[in-house]
């Protein structure tokens, strides 16, 4: 049972005053698969996102990963474990260079986080590994620019390696494509391609064509529960489905094209 | 600029970086130490030890707001518990010599540290500042109460006394160099601590909170660190203040004095290690100019009028500003 789902969750409730953000989600994620949930806005997607990794505390239910009861961890301590979530609004460190958001991420293995006596330079032995990273999403020539400076798809792919280099397990996204164009697009789709080789991933996506181009299994969450779960044919087919997508018609049209 | 593709060129380019960064950061150390050893010359010595108290107060409230984006506006507490502390122990016992007085001055400072961090370090924005605020007022209030602090009248008539037992500081360019060894001491520490791998986490908590959280980092332990750090050397300079000016009063606690670092650092300039000596030795002079020419009623409006332009027009300070035209003008 373990070695099949990588997460799993069992009656998992999020209760805001007087509303029911995520009402008995039961989610199996297998391990290995690209597992994308969907739903339309305010179906609590991004809240489960949050639950899993403790940005929220659920108000019932459990979380397990690797068959391990993780519902009363902190949120550093699951990104530990191997659970590492990206941010709907690209999550980077404006600030600092693109190499030095990965080593910050590198960095936080290395167990001298809390060493303030000493300098700075001993972060450099990370760089080789940074370097990789950054390759691997094709930012290798800006590597040394300001991430502030950076085109709002590279800053998505900066994200994404920086999220890499905690080699999670598991790997969320929450709408890595969100905010792009066609090409982009396109690119997304790749990087995450080649990012879920030998690991797991669950996705929030928007856009039905990624979704059906990269994801194994779906579940379509609608006022907060799960509508249905199944493969990419099933549930574009499933009347409910259209249903509830009603309300944004077009895109999902547009997108099933 | 060309850009280089290969990943051993970028990586060189990045460690010649670091290495004429490094070379700057040096050259500047120098300057300034060659600077404040001459000063005593031509400026009167406890004009510029009032300065540099204030400076390490300035540099020490700057590692929580320019290098790790807590707003806090209580400081106030731990410049006036290093202050009447070491103000206390230096009156009544004649046999400790001065350093032990400082020291334990700053130990105070810093387990005062210790317990407004973990009431504080939960809260964000502006509920941070607001519960700083309220734990130094309650330090305040036990300050004006407390029989060993002179209340209203403050503690007076503190003694120098000798450093390590023998260096008289009754002598004020003796006392001058020691409290410029102190300020250095705070001063390169703060730089080492900013540069260090526990730095780069401050920097990332500052920039971009969540994330780091993501990343697997226990952000409220780097902030208690970071926090406890500023309280005592901050408790420093409150310290080694009261040694200067023979005198602990309650001035050190009140929230103005929280007020007035802000207005130190943010007009120096917040997140540069320059900023908050320039800010303070500009505050300090101002306030000194001011009062002694007929609108010496009017330092506080001033002060605020300058607070304001700052916030309004020059968001980076003094120094900042000065950083952001060399870098246009300079490549």
């Amino acid at each position: 049972m373990s070695d099949q789902f990588v997460l799993e969750t069992r009656g998992l409730v999020k209760e805001f005053k007087g509303f029911v953000a995520v009402d008995d989600v039961n989610l199996k994620v297998q391990r290995g698969h690209i597992h994308a949930l969907i739903g339309p806005n305010g179906a609590g997607k991004t809240t489960v996102f949050n639950l899993l990794t403790k940005f929220l505390p659920p108000t019932r239910g459990t979380i397990l990963f690797n068959g391990k009861d993780i519902t009363s961890l902190k949120s550093a301590a699951i990104a530990r474990r191997g659970v590492v979530r990206s941010f709907q609004i690209s999550a980077v460190f404006p600030h600092m260079t693109a190499l030095e958001n990965i080593r910050v991420a590198l960095q936080s293995f290395e167990g001298n986080s809390f060493q303030f006596w000493k300098s700075g330079h001993s972060l450099n032995k990370l760089n080789e590994r940074c370097m990789e990273l950054l390759d691997s999403v094709g930012l290798t020539e800006f590597a040394n620019t300001t991430t502030v400076e950076l085109a709002y798809g590279r800053k998505r792919a900066l994200e994404l390696a920086t999220t890499l280099a905690m080699e999670p397990e598991l790997l969320l996204l929450d709408e890595p494509t969100q905010g792009m164009g066609g090409e982009d697009v396109e690119r997304v789709v790749e990087l995450v391609r080649k990012a879920a080789e030998g690991r797991t991933v669950l996705m929030v996506e928007h856009n039905l064509g990624v979704v059906s181009k990269l994801c194994d299994r779906i579940t379509v969450l609608a006022q907060g529960s799960v509508l249905t779960e199944g493969e990419y044919k099933e549930v574009s087919e499933d009347p409910r489905v259209r249903e509830v997508y009603m309300g944004s018609a077009n895109t999902t049209q547009e997108a099933v094209e | 600029m060309d850009h280089p593709v290969n990943q051993t060129d970028i990586q060189q380019a990045m460690l010649d970086q670091q290495k004429s960064d490094q070379r700057r950061k040096h050259i500047l150390n120098l300057v300034l130490l060659a600077l404040l050893l001459i000063a005593p010359a031509v400026i009167y010595p406890v004009f510029l030890m009032k300065i540099l108290c204030f400076a390490l107060f300035a540099v020490a409230f700057n590692l929580l707001l320019g290098f790790t984006g807590l707003l806090s506006f209580g400081h106030a507490a731990f410049l006036a518990t290093g202050s009447y502390t070491t103000g206390y122990l230096l009156s009544n016992y004649s046999g400790l010599t001065t350093e032990m007085g400082i020291i334990v001055g700053t130990a105070a400072a810093t387990v005062l540290g210790v317990l407004f961090a973990l009431v504080a370090i939960r809260r964000q924005g502006i509920y941070f500042a607001m519960i700083t605020l309220a734990l130094a007022q309650l330090v305040y209030f036990m300050f004006v109460q407390a029989p060993f602090t002179g209340g209203e009248d403050g503690m007076h008539g503190v003694p120098r006394g000798h450093l390590f037992g023998f260096i008289d500081l009754e002598n004020n360019l003796a006392m001058y160099y020691f409290v410029l060894a102190v300020f250095l001491g705070g001063y390169l520490l703060v730089q080492r601590v900013v540069g260090s791998p526990f730095g780069q986490v401050l920097k990332a908590i500052k920039q971009n909170e969540p994330r780091a959280v993501s990343l697997g980092y226990n952000v409220n332990q780097y902030k208690v660190l970071a926090f406890v750090m500023s309280a005592g050397l901050a408790g420093l300079a409150g310290s080694v203040k009261t040694v200067v000016f023979q005198l602990a009063s309650l001035n050190d606690a009140h929230w103005h004095m929280s007020g007035e670092v802000i207005l130190m650092t943010l007009l120096g300039g917040t997140g540069t290690l320059l900023g908050p000596v320039v800010g303070a030795t500009f505050v300090v002079n101002l306030e000194y100019q001011l009062s002694q020419g007929p609108l010496g009623d009017w330092v506080d409006p001033i002060l605020g009028a300058i607070f304001v332009l700052t916030v309004i027009a020059f968001r980076s300070g003094i120094v900042g500003e000065i950083q952001k035209f060399v870098r246009k003008n300079m490549g």
